[in-house]
Formats: structure tokens, sequence, C-alpha cells
């Protein structure tokens, strides 16, 4: 089977795997997390270079951060099914006693998470301070980091933003999940904020569009061609253009599903439109 | 008694500037960080000795927070510096998450505690930090009282894994604990044996519970005083062996009563030896500006009111 066709089926697995954990608890965040099954497959299985098994310093490996924490069933089913924990553990999502919390943490010890997320805006300055620790480590790898573009209301990620180019940290690439969509609305209704891509240049960053973010060649072409721009000097944004709630029709282009799960009947639908592939956890 | 002699007046910033300076020669996985404080936080001679691994993050606090938690992934061992309020009540939630939570081998610096940071006023002077910090779940909470104790603590704490809350002030204070002391977190120590009462005193406020325990000896008051430079975790048998002994007990610091030391020992002795007690703190109050003496008389933080509130405690007995 050609690998882009492999990759296909891990994304539509993805999305059950998705669909099915915040049903059964019901809650999460399904939205988001569709948004960007392509992203975590294309990153996790083309463009990282990781090490076997898992410890929390990282070194001689790339690493990735989540800042929006809130998109965990995406993270941890493409976490699983890369073999960092048994991918039955996703019948745990939010229950009592889980390393799967409602939002990533690494308290509980889950391998694959290197820092909590949930209350937002703070992955990037985390991501910069990893890609510091990898230079003075004389480590070559590369430091990812995703962030929701609501998420860039925060104030702090604008810190992290003059910090990164000022002082050169390019073996970084956070990338904006731009799907326009937060929990009361559109980002343009709520608070819009202009051309983002205007504002990271004027903070003096590489900026990169994927214009089909939820097109899965191109955001590994896409994600390959912010990896070459690493390593010059700046720090690269990577504009992530996506369809909250991709894959499941009633649920796509709305901030409706943000942070709602489906009930029965509804899981069926999306289930139907995602049939299985590499088998449900 | 035991006298303590003050070596010659100095301030614990300048404690912890000499400690990093020693981290920095002693072991290469130590980063600092600061937010545009470097002269405020003594840090100049670790900067010019190690270039590298210091990074000036700019007024931007919240960033230098989550940089340190990063840091620390990769093995550096980050001390942040800048003054206590930003330290903590600007930046509480990315120490709750990023580093608390996270559990981050971050050690947070904070020089400028308490009134007695001076005219800057109220705006400065943080009188929360001690009950914001010691509320973080795993965080440990350290207010060395001079110069040598501050810079045997900032050593100490680079052996210690975990995130750390290091208090420390702006004024030249009395220097008066050996030079060479060895630094053990958790680990209270008794500065004067006493029958009649305990002083449990923690920072600028541990040379004025020794100069209260001089004034009271004359008074015929034998007054035990314990130093308690760690408030979490609380030297909880050192208390209690203590006021087994004497029977009432004054809490002493350079913070608000609501949230500070003097809480955390009502909550050990409550559950385990019920003692009458006496709060040296602010009161529910803001600073102001002024001089650190006057500051520390106005809001009763000196040995005149340790002193009073000793008589008062006794006659609780």
């Amino acid at each position: 089977m050609p690998r882009l066709e492999e990759l296909q089926d891990l994304t539509t697995q993805v999305r059950r795997d998705i669909l099915r954990m915040v049903h059964k608890v019901n809650s999460g965040h399904p939205g988001g997390s569709l948004g960007c099954a392509e992203f975590f497959v294309a990153l996790y299985n083309e463009l990282m270079e990781l090490n076997e098994g898992f410890d929390m310093d990282g070194n001689g490996e790339d690493l990735f951060f989540l800042s929006n924490g809130h998109i965990s069933p995406v993270y941890y089913s493409v976490l699983a099914r890369s073999g960092y924990f048994p991918i039955d553990e996703l019948n745990t999502f939010r229950l009592i006693n889980s390393r799967l919390q409602g939002h990533p943490t690494t308290h509980e010890g889950l391998p694959g998470i290197r820092i909590a997320s949930g209350s937002l805006g703070q992955g990037m300055s985390v991501a910069i301070g990893a890609a510091l620790a990898k230079k003075l480590n004389k480590d070559n790898h590369i430091v990812y980091s995703l962030h929701g573009d609501g998420e860039l209301q925060e104030g702090q990620n604008w810190e992290a933003m003059m910090y990164a180019s000022a002082n050169k940290v390019d073996n970084l690439i956070s990338t904006i999940d731009l799907n326009g969509q937060q929990i009361d609305g559109s980002t343009d209704k709520v608070l819009p904020m202009g051309s983002i891509r205007a504002k990271f240049e004027a903070f003096g960053w590489d900026v990169l569009d994927i214009k089909e973010g939820n097109n899965l060649e191109a955001v590994v072409d896409g994600l390959k061609k912010a990896k070459s721009m690493t390593g010059k000097g700046k720090p690269v944004c990577v504009l992530l253009h996506t369809i909250m709630g991709n894959g499941v029709d009633f649920m796509m282009h709305t901030h409706a599903w943000h942070g709602k799960a489906p009930n029965d009947e509804q899981l069926e639908i999306g289930l139907a439109q995602n049939p299985e592939t590499l088998g449900d956890y | 008694m035991k006298k303590y002699i003050d070596q010659g007046k100095n301030d614990t910033r300048s404690g912890f500037g000499a400690g990093l300076t020693e981290l920095g020669r002693t072991n290469p996985n130590v980063v600092a960080l600061c937010a545009d404080l470097i002269g405020s936080l003594k840090m100049d001679q670790f900067i010019e000795e190690n270039p590298e691994r210091f990074f000036q993050i700019g007024i931007a606090e919240a960033n230098m927070m989550g940089i340190a938690a990063g840091l620390t992934i990769g093995g550096k061992i980050p001390f942040t510096g800048t003054f206590a309020n930003f330290s903590t009540g600007r930046v509480y939630d990315q120490i709750r998450q990023s580093i608390a939570y996270s559990g981050k081998n971050v050690k947070i610096c904070a020089s400028h505690a308490g009134v007695t940071l001076g005219e800057d006023g109220a705006t400065h002077q943080i009188l929360e930090d001690i009950g914001l910090m010691k509320m973080l779940p795993g965080m440990v909470v350290i207010n060395p009282c001079d110069y040598n104790q501050t810079k045997a603590a900032t050593i100490a704490i680079a052996a210690y894994e975990g995130p750390v809350y290091l208090r420390f002030g702006r004024p030249k204070v009395a220097n008066f604990t050996p030079p060479d002391q060895k630094f053990e977190i958790g680990k209270a120590l008794h500065l004067i044996e006493g029958t009649d009462v305990t002083i449990v005193a923690t920072g600028h406020l541990v040379w004025e519970a020794l100069v209260a325990a001089e004034n009271l000896e004359k008074q015929g008051i034998s007054a035990e005083v314990i130093n308690i430079h760690t408030i979490k975790p609380l030297d909880v048998n050192a208390i209690i062996s203590s006021v087994k002994k004497t029977g009432c007990i004054v809490t002493a610091e350079e913070h608000n009563i609501l949230g500070g030391l003097g809480e955390s020992v009502a909550r050990v002795l409550a559950t385990n030896q019920p003692t009458p007690q006496e709060f040296i703190g602010t009161n529910d109050t803001f600073g102001e500006s002024g001089t650190p003496a006057q500051l520390m008389d106005k809001y009763g933080l000196d040995n005149k009111a340790i002193e009073n509130a000793v008589i008062k405690v006794i006659k609780r007995k």
C-alpha cells in the first residue's frame, strides 16, 4: 500500500477514535481535534525524528508541544497509535484514575506528554525554552508546537513571539490552527485579529501557509517545507488552514462542536462517514 | 543565652547573587533568566562568567516562566529572577500549570519581597506571595534570613529536584549565620534554647526575633528562637517539640498573617498540640512608601512588636 494511503487510513481511524472517546464520556472537544487529525498524523509519522520509547528530556529527537490542550483527543489517539502507550487506554479518556486527563498533563506520567496545557497561551514559551535547551545541548533537532487561532488572544503568545525572533530561535516551528472558530463564535466575531500572517511577520517570523490543512498530502508537503526553513535565523510559523469538525459533515464549519460530544445517533452518523480502517480500540 | 553577632550588614539578594555565581562555576546545567532586573537581582557576575547560560527575557514575566519550564526539558536547571511580586501574583497561572502541575525543576528566585522594599510602595511590596506559593501542590517555599543563609539556600536548591520558590529582600540587614553553613531544605534551626515561649520566625524577622529574645531575657523571660527558613515543607517536629516545652508560641514574618507562615504553624498546632499563638505579620493590608525601618515599625514587624506579642501570649498560657 502506498505510504499516503496508509496515512489516510490512519487519519480516518484517528477521527473514529476522537468521536468514540468524547461520546463515551459525553464530554471533550471534538471540533478542533477533528480539524487537526491530518496535522498530527503527518507530524508524528512523516516529520518528527523520534527516539524509541519516551524520556522527558527528549535529547536527540524532535519535540512537540500542544498549547491548545483541549484538543487532547486527537493528541492521545495519535500518541497511542504511534506506540507511546497501549491503544486500549483510549478507553479511559476523562475517567477517574486515568492517565488521559481532560487536558494533557505530565502529572499522571502519560508517555509522550512533556508539559501540562489547557490554560491557554503558555505553550509557545515552553517550546522556546525547550528549543533553547536544544541549542545549549548542541542538539540539532526541531521543536514543534501547535496553537489555536483563538488562543492567540492570550497576551503571553506575543511576549513569546517577540522573544523568539529577537533571539533567533530558529529551531522552532509553531503552527497555528486557523479554523476561525472559538467557543463563543467565529474569531472574527469574538475578537477580530486581522492578518495573523502580517502580525507574525511584523514580529520577525518566517511564515508559511498550508492552505489545505485537511489535505494530508498538502500538510506533509507544507510541514516539510517549514522544516527546510529552520536554521536560518528566524522562528518559523505555519498557518494551517483547517475546518473545525472536519470529516463529520454536521460538525464542519461551526463552533457548535468545539466542546460538545455527539449523542448515540450522531456518533453512528459520524462513524459511518469514517469507516473503520486499522481497527477500533 | 547564645548571642549572635552581626558580621556586617548585607542584603539577602546579594546572597542570592553570590550563590548563583558559585553554581555557575560548579554546575553546568544551571541557567539563569531575568526579566529586566539584572542589577536588582545581583545576577551580573553569573552573566559575566556564563553569558551563554543567561537569558534576558525582557519585561515579560509570563514568558519567562514558560521558557524556564521548557528549559528543564533537556536537563537544564533554570533560576528565574525578578521581584517577588512579578515572580508570583503576576504569573500565578503560568507557574501553576507550566511549572507546578507539570512538575518542572524551576527555581523561582524572588527579590524585594515584603514592605522592606521601601519607597517604591505597595505596588511592589508583595505580602501575599508565601500564601500563593505554598498553596501550589509540590512547591517548596523558602525564605532565608540573611546574606549567608540566602547564599547557602541558593546553592542547596540546585541539588533538589522539583519546583522551588526562594524569597529574599532588598535592604541591607544583619548577617549573623555562619558563612559556610550547610543548608538543609525543610530543617528548622534552633538559634536560642528557651523555656517560656517559642518564637518561630522567617526571613528578615529572624534577626528581629533574636533582638527581642535578648530584650526579653533582661525581663526574666526565656525565649526559644527557631529560624524557619523553609515554610513548606514545614519542620513540624521542631515546632511541636518546642511548644511542648514552652507552652506558647509567636510566629513572625514579613507577610500577611492571612496565608503566611503563622497560619501553617497554627494548622500544625491545632491538629497536634493546641497552643496559644500570637501572629506577627501584616494584617490584611497593603504596604506604602517609607524607609524599611519606618515600615517595619508602622506595620508591627520589628523586635518591639515581637516582644509585646511574647508578653501577651505568655499571659494566655
